[in-house]
């Protein structure tokens, strides 16, 4: 039950969020209707999840068999069928954009950061879920390690297969976001985005990209690609995906 | 027959354009699966509790989830309206209907429409982080999605039943009402 107590102090909590967004603080647009509910959406989630609540984990015994491995499967491209061949000793995930160490992590260097185990059910747009261990180190150390500039505000992701899509510092720094190589005890497979995928649990799957190849911390999505935030916006996949 | 006020005709139009747009936009969303599980997780290995035999379709959520959430969006602010200010103005007494009518109206309103939003707002990673409570009153992400699904298809079913019903009493009479207001 909600304490009246709890409602009123909730109230400027409320508005500061509805101003903040007023202040410009809200998704990317991609110029249509649905703008304003994705936009009341996010303001109102954000508003739930103010104190980042972490998503429920499971027990491992719950991991689902066959977890679906779905567009991407396995890059054509020669770079990655290379890079694979040589069991990623050659990859480099570059860190550039608004930071004041830009640099190039090898899988070697990344595995070195303090690492995280999460058992999490995935949520797929298409309407099915399954439940999967990931291992791997939360973005947020990744930035703290590069030294992100005050202006941050925007963290890019590019992929080997060509997709691109952004996350805001509120789900980038969430302690559950990461950049995993390890999946239910196993280095990470090339079905499943090999060698790192995102994980941003509380959010459809789509926003979970595979073939991590390059990362860019930004102040602004509008001079990104073509500005809409992500690769799926103008196909109507909201770039806000907490629905 | 009752004389309706504004409040009540403006609600009502605008109840059902977004209903409409809901069952639309959730039959475009269900074409990409049309497979249905109980528990918590389900996926193409996954034995289903049932199937449809729909053509499937992975090409129409983007608009689908768009249209659906921007129906919700006023579907529940318009309701939110009805239901406060029904209680306020006591309408929920519905002189004028017989009490079947009436149990019916109010499973809708106070049983099957709730049943829908929250069954909704489990599907949500987002609300559910906030609220892992919905997990377990429903028992799990995928009986939430079914019983989504068979809420969604009841009031399909009212719907359509009070369209018929409308028509047989005298449509005419009936719209003159809920469009204008006249007795």
């Amino acid at each position: 039950m909600i304490s009246r107590r709890k409602l009123i102090a909730g109230i400027p909590a409320a508005g500061s969020m509805l101003l903040s967004a007023c202040n410009g603080d809200l998704p990317p647009t991609y110029g249509s209707l649905f703008d304003l509910s994705n936009a009341l959406t996010f303001a109102s989630q954000r508003l739930l999840l103010r104190n980042q609540p972490l998503v429920r984990e499971f027990a491992r015994d719950r991991i689902t068999k066959n977890f679906p491995a779905i567009n991407e499967t396995n890059p054509t491209s020669d770079r990655y069928q290379h890079l694979l061949a040589g069991g990623f000793a050659e990859w480099r995930l570059p860190i550039v954009g608004l930071v004041s160490k830009p640099t190039e992590l090898s899988l070697e260097t990344l595995k070195r950061f303090p690492s995280r185990t999460q058992v999490t059910q995935h949520n797929c747009e298409q309407g099915w879920s399954a439940i999967a261990e990931w291992t791997g180190v939360p973005l947020g150390r990744v930035l703290q390690e590069v030294g992100m500039r005050p202006q941050a505000r925007y963290v890019v992701f590019h992929t080997v297969d060509g997709w691109w899509d952004s996350l805001d510092m509120f789900d980038a720094l969430h302690p559950q976001t990461l950049l995993a190589y390890g999946m239910n005890g196993r280095e990470l497979p090339v079905a499943h985005g090999a060698p790192v995928r995102l994980r941003v649990e509380r959010q459809l799957g789509y926003k979970c990209l595979k073939y991590i190849s390059r990362i860019d911390v930004t102040d602004r999505l509008d001079d990104v690609e073509d500005g809409t935030g992500a690769v799926g916006a103008p196909y109507g996949y909201s770039w806000y995906a907490g629905i | 027959m009752t004389r309706h006020t504004i409040l009540v005709r403006a609600t009502h139009w605008i109840n059902f354009a977004s209903f409409l747009a809901l069952a639309v936009s959730g039959f475009a969303i269900l074409l990409a699966h049309p497979r249905f599980y109980w528990g918590e997780t389900g996926y193409f290995d996954t034995p289903a509790a049932f199937e449809l035999h729909l053509p499937v379709n992975l090409d129409q959520t983007g608009w689908g989830r768009s249209l659906h959430f921007l129906a919700a969006w006023i579907a529940v602010i318009n309701g939110l309206l009805y239901v406060v200010w029904g209680l306020l103005a006591r309408h929920f007494r519905f002189t004028g209907y017989n009490p079947f009518q009436r149990v019916v109206y109010l499973c809708v309103v106070f049983g099957l429409l709730p049943l829908t939003i929250l069954t909704g707002l489990t599907l949500s990673p987002a609300v559910t982080a906030a609220y892992p409570a919905l997990f377990t009153m429903f028992g799990g992400r995928q009986s939430a999605r079914t019983i989504h699904f068979f809420a969604a298809d009841l009031l399909v079913l009212f719907l359509l039943i009070h369209v018929t019903l409308t028509i047989r009493e005298g449509f005419v009479r009936n719209m003159r009402s809920m469009i204008m207001g006249e007795r």
